[in-house]
């Protein structure tokens, strides 16, 4: 018949690698976060530059490093675990799948708890300058997006040590630890507002 | 296991191959009864929901307007209390900038888009179900304050520190914030969907200069929902901090910005009003061609303008802040840059005016309202224009010149075209022509009555009439104006009343349509109308962007498409995916089926707002919950969707 | 039902939307009390005839900056409707130049062609279209730079408040014994700039006197600085451009240019206490100075409210209640009577006054030149 087309060759079937749709939609959750936090960014500059009394911006003096530098070094960490069991499983290494997802997902718990107690320790509250308003929402949108990565990496232990994935099929892991990596990355740009521009002259 | 283990040729037959059909039909129908209503992933359905969801905010969102008309059709006059105005007029904007002019859009391109790009459905169809019901539920929200007295009434963009708890005590603006948060969530995850579709979904074959301009103009849309909605959810929830935490975002008080605010917000909005246009923009650069007869000219121009439009109203935001003191060299940066920004829209104008002056015009309905918009596009854009000069626009902004600039833009860019389009897609939906006499006189009461009401604004803007006032005294040179304004937009209104009533009566028994009652070029009209649940039975393969004409347009030798022979993929719900640039099959994907989990999510997220909203944090706290076991439930890996190792499904 | 019959209902429902609706709103909402059209008189009308018939419009300009940006305004307008007519032309020739065929039955075949590819349309609309835009942007820029500086050295300094829904008006100076304060009414010397600081004492306001200049928002947490010039001596009507809140409707004010020397008198009679009343007057001040001195302050007596307008010479500002009313009997006394039913949701609550007492501060009020 006119109408036949040659046979494509075989396929491959479901959510593979790149290919799954969800995969895809995950690319486009990273840039609508990166945008909020870009927005989030925006605004601590924009408030930043405006005249301030001397020492509130940032309230107390720069914020210390002591917690908040090792705890960087702590989500980075759990970086390295997440894409280590990535790495696993594309090898075909459930046990290095699910140990890696486990250092991660505690790795995740230890930054939380952590910046639990950086908080505790600050002088201020929400609610006592425009600096304290800025400080707390925006580590606080940080740790949300942590805790929503800590749940699902737990889910993703979970299925992993159910045994649902395997060297072909492990879209889900590829699909969370992409999240996660975001998360890492984008601390990387919170930390180096609030910690490191005061120290590079952005104080008053 | 390998890679190869996880294959399959899919095998090829055509359309009419016996018991396909039947057997796709099984595989795909949705759920009978209640049940499959509610749980349905169906894009034509959630589609159509869109639509008549958004039409019914528009109604409203007339209703509201009409009111208020009334009170401003005389100086002087008592027919509102300066509260209720300034509700209605704020409730009227929100409604129809936000409730109906997305989702509208939304509506239509979720119904076509999968038939356009020759797919079995959107590339994620629970994430397509879950953003009609949080749309549904946001508007739930939002019109709940307003019937309890409550409505936002600051303007639909809502400036501090009017906004703010020191001026705005009752609960009228937390509801406006939380509302605007949630429905920004229904919109972000729609434009994912859409993203995602475009990148992947489409037939095999249909590169990407082969799209119809629909698809580049909710593609560009979406992606700019992407990166825009963030700014105006986060000035929204800065906004809800503020007022109920003490917060010092926007607190001129304490270290806080009002123009933060208006930043944010504008880095949002001027980009989603681009946004609600564009798709409409590419409806008509599709349908008017089928009434030339001819392709679009241009296409690849068109396509371009459209992006480019874009990204350029990404660059032109504080031109809604021009009177704001900012530095001189910043605003002639972005008034030239919103000269610039009709550039792109002359193309469209071009290629329209050139499609029907090299074509053979076919006076349908359709054809009136799609040829008709380039007129009202122009008049908008003009004004547009007009304002983009920074020393004039402090004239002319915040009068009405500005509310004509803004209804020519909307009402002629957003919903003639959306009227046009259902008499053009209206077949295809629903297997019955819309009347078309009765269309004739839906298109003149709304065009004499859209311009009789609209057109006298231009002039009492000139003649300094400011916007959002509850009335106005006389002896300002304005009465005749407005009263002439008032009639028309009851005529305008009646005109509205025809074309409901057009679809209603035309929806029993309007005159049956078949496939392709226009005879237009694109893959909706190969299939049947309405088209069954699996959209084709074969997939098609795609060699131009008028696949249904190629047998008459003298084309260069070269493939043709083909839509009556391609792949059949039967084993349970399935599509083929497709390679991004030139849409070469890479994988065949599983497809889910109905799910209560979007439905059950919208709800729990709902009620987290709801918690938030009246400050009762353990209801809150628990529909977090609920929303995080919903998500669990949503993703947990399926063998039917070809997300674990097992190999039954292949 | 037939398609007539659906029209003629179409039709009726036309006619009587109007008047249905317009009883049925008045039924549901009216609460208010009726105010006679004549008491609330707004303006006013002017010396000036070209805005006599609208005090607001900008298509005439009577200072120096709106002068400079009048030529502009009306070249963009002459662009845009030069395009509207053009396009619309072009449409209405493309669909009648070919005859048009009527409505096909659908399903019947029409043919399909693509003749001359027609994107010579594109290219040269598009292209005409840049060049007149960018022609747009430089004259846009050419008249931005000569509306940002002032001809000459301003020698008058105003500070101007807004708040809702009213403006304070201060006269500033390096001698702290020559600043006053009025309200709603800003008198300058004709010919000469003027420097305003604009501030707000509350939610965004925006200054604008069209027929002097464009729109300056009024932003709480900053102060924006313009300069203005009338041409000659002359009533000009501003209003606040920036939605406020419920009374932003009626928050006019007057700006008046004089003569350099009429100006100077104005000032000096401004910065004098109002002469000692007596009689009648003189117990209105009293009565005043306990109900209304917790708000409004008059030069040289007890009265030093700060949270309404000075009222130190009242009787020469030609409007009340920010451009609302006329100033003149019987607006004053029911103004006083009865702000919330003038101007509902107006910061001045009604005070709580006999009709004795309304007669004695009215009186007082009257001898406030």
């Amino acid at each position: 018949m006119s109408d036949r087309i040659a046979i494509q060759g075989k396929l491959p079937v479901g959510a593979i690698d790149t290919r799954a749709s969800g995969w895809w939609a995950m690319i486009f959750v990273v840039f609508t976060e990166a945008a909020l936090f870009a927005y989030l960014l925006f605004s601590y500059f924009y408030l930043a530059v405006q005249p301030h009394m001397p020492g509130t911006f940032p309230e107390s003096g720069p914020p210390s490093l002591a917690l908040a530098l090792p705890n960087t070094v702590i989500l980075l960490a759990s970086s390295v675990a997440v894409g280590w069991a990535q790495l696993g499983i594309q090898r075909g290494s459930q046990a290095r799948l699910v140990l890696g997802l486990a250092v991660g997902t505690l790795l995740g718990i230890v930054f939380l708890v952590v910046q639990y107690f950086e908080w505790a320790a600050k002088p201020f509250n929400i609610d006592t300058s425009t600096y304290a308003s800025l400080y707390f929402t925006i580590t606080g949108f940080h740790m949300a997006h942590v805790v929503i990565g800590v749940l699902m990496l737990a889910a993703l232990l979970l299925w992993s040590a159910l045994g649902y994935f395997n060297r072909v099929r492990y879209a889900h892991i590829h699909i969370g630890a992409l999240y996660w990596h975001f998360v890492d990355a984008v601390w990387l740009a919170v930390f180096f507002t609030f910690y490191l521009t005061p120290l590079l002259g952005m104080a008053s | 296991m390998t890679i190869a283990d996880y294959e399959r040729a899919p095998s090829v037959a055509t359309r009419d191959e016996a018991g396909l059909a039947d057997e796709l039909q099984e595989i795909w129908k949705a759920e009978p009864g209640i049940g499959g209503w509610l749980s349905t992933v169906d894009h034509k359905q959630i589609g159509i929901r869109y639509i008549v969801t958004a039409f019914a905010f528009l109604i409203a969102g007339g209703v509201e307007a009409l009111i208020f008309r009334l009170q401003l059709a005389r100086p002087n006059e008592h027919l509102l209390t300066p509260e209720q105005y300034n509700q209605l007029f704020t409730v009227h904007g929100m409604t129809m900038i936000f409730l109906y002019a997305g989702p509208v859009l939304s509506g239509f391109s979720n119904y076509l888009w999968p038939l356009l790009l020759g797919a079995r459905d959107m590339a994620l169809p629970r994430l397509n179900a879950l953003s009609y019901w949080l749309y549904l539920c946001a508007g739930v929200f939002l019109y709940v304050a307003f019937a309890m007295g409550f409505g936002p009434n600051d303007g639909w963009f809502n400036y501090v520190p009017y906004a703010a708890r020191a001026y705005n005590g009752g609960p009228n603006i937390d509801f406006y914030s939380l509302g605007m948060i949630l429905l920004g969530i229904s919109t972000t995850v729609g434009s994912i969907n859409f993203v995602v579709t475009f990148l992947r979904m489409r037939a095999p074959g249909m590169s990407i200069n082969r799209v119809p301009i629909l698809i580049w103009g909710t593609l560009t849309a979406s992606a700019a929902n992407i990166f825009a909605i963030p700014a105006a959810s986060l000035a929204f929830f800065l906004l809800w901090m503020d007022r109920n935490f003490a917060t010092h975002f926007f607190d001129t008080q304490s270290g806080g910005q009002a123009l933060l605010w208006q930043h944010l917000f504008w880095m949002f909005g001027h980009p989603w009003v681009y946004a609600i246009v564009l798709p409409a923009m590419g409806m008509v650069s599709d349908g008017l061609p089928v009434f030339c007869r001819r392709p679009l000219v241009g296409y690849t121009a068109v396509a371009l303008a459209t992006v480019a439009t874009m990204v350029l109203g990404f660059g032109v935001w504080v031109h809604h802040m021009f009177a704001t003191g900012l530095p001189s060299i910043s605003l002639s940066f972005f008034s030239a840059a919103s000269i610039i920004i009709a550039v792109p829209s002359a193309v469209g104008v071009f290629a329209w005016l050139a499609t029907i002056a090299t074509g053979k015009p076919v006076f349908t309905a359709p054809f009136l309202f799609f040829a008709s918009f380039i007129v009202l596009f122009t008049i908008g854009g003009v004004s547009g224009y007009m304002t983009g000069s920074l020393p004039v626009d402090l004239q002319l902004t915040d009068t009405y010149f500005v509310v004509a600039h803004i209804h020519y833009v909307l009402i002629g860019i957003n919903v003639f075209p959306v009227v046009g389009a259902v008499y053009f897609w209206f077949p295809k939906f629903t297997g019955r022509m819309l009347d078309e006499k009765l269309g004739r006189w839906n298109f003149w009461t709304m065009f004499v009555g859209f311009n009789l009401g609209f057109f006298p604004m231009h002039i009492s803007g000139l003649l300094g009439m400011p916007r959002r006032v509850y009335t106005y005294a006389e002896g300002m040179g304005w009465d005749w104006l407005n009263m002439i304004t008032t009639i028309g937009s009851f005529v305008f209104a009646v005109g509205v009343l025809l074309f409901i009533v057009n679809v209603v009566v035309s929806y029993r028994r309007g005159r049956i349509a078949g496939d392709n009652p226009w005879d237009a070029p694109t893959l909706e009209w190969a299939t049947s109308s309405p088209p069954p649940p699996y959209n084709f039975v074969v997939i098609p393969t795609v060699a131009s962007r008028h696949p249904l004409w190629e047998d008459r347009l003298e084309e260069p030798e070269g493939e043709k498409s083909h839509v009556g022979a391609g792949l059949v993929l039967d084993h349970g719900r399935e599509a083929i995916g497709t390679t991004a640039l030139d849409a070469q099959p890479d994988i065949i994907l599983k497809m889910p089926g109905d799910s209560y989990a979007p439905l059950l999510l919208a709800l729990s997220a709902t009620a987290i707002f709801v918690g938030l909203l009246t400050h009762l944090w353990w209801l809150a706290g628990m529909a977090a919950v609920c929303t995080g076991a919903a998500v669990l439930v949503w993703l947990w890996p399926e063998t039917a969707l070809g997300e674990t190792a097992e190999t039954a499904d292949v | 039902m037939d398609r007539t019959a659906l029209l003629d209902v179409a039709e009726e429902r036309k006619h009587t939307s109007w008047a249905l609706g317009a009883r049925a709103v008045h039924l549901l909402f009216s609460k208010q009390k009726c105010i006679s059209t004549a008491s609330v008189l707004a303006p006013v009308t002017w010396a000036l005839p070209a805005h006599a018939q609208a005090p607001l419009n900008y298509l005439t300009s009577h200072g120096t900056k709106a002068d400079r940006v009048l030529a502009l305004t009306w070249g963009v307008m002459f662009v845009s409707v030069a395009v509207v007519l053009v396009i619309a032309f072009l449409l209405v020739w493309s669909i009648w130049w070919r005859p048009g065929l009527s409505a096909p039955a659908p399903g019947s075949k029409l043919a399909v062609e693509r003749p001359q590819s027609g994107l010579n349309w594109i290219w040269i609309g598009v292209g005409i279209s840049s060049t007149v835009l960018l022609a747009s942007i430089v004259w846009t820029v050419i008249v931005l730079a000569q509306t940002t500086n002032p001809p000459s050295r301003p020698g008058v300094t105003i500070e101007i408040t807004a708040r809702q829904w009213w403006w304070q008006v201060r006269y500033l100076s390096d001698d702290s014994s020559r600043i006053f304060a009025t309200a709603n009414e800003i008198h300058i010397p004709a010919g000469q700039p003027v420097l305003l600081h604009l501030i707000s004492g509350d939610v965004i306001h925006s200054f604008w006197v069209p027929a002097l200049s464009g729109k300056t928002d009024v932003i709480p947490g900053q102060t924006n600085e313009i300069w203005l010039q009338a041409n000659g001596p002359g009533i000009y009507r501003g209003q606040c451009a920036e939605y406020c809140g419920l009374e932003h409707a009626r928050m006019a004010f007057l700006v008046v240019a004089q003569t350099p020397a009429d100006f100077q008198h104005w000032r000096q009679n401004q910065l004098q206490s109002p002469s000692q009343p007596a009689g009648i007057a003189e117990l209105g001040m009293a009565d005043f100075n306990t109900h209304c001195g917790g708000c409004h302050a008059v030069r040289g007596t007890d009265a030093n409210g700060v949270l309404g307008p000075d009222l130190s010479h009242l009787m020469q500002r030609h409007t009340l209640a920010a451009g609302v009313l006329t100033n003149d009997n019987p607006n004053l006394l029911n103004w006083i009577r009865d702000p919330q039913g003038i101007k509902p949701g107006a910061m001045m609550q009604a005070p709580e006054l006999s009709s004795a007492e309304l007669a004695r501060i009215d009186a007082y009020l009257k001898t406030l030149r």
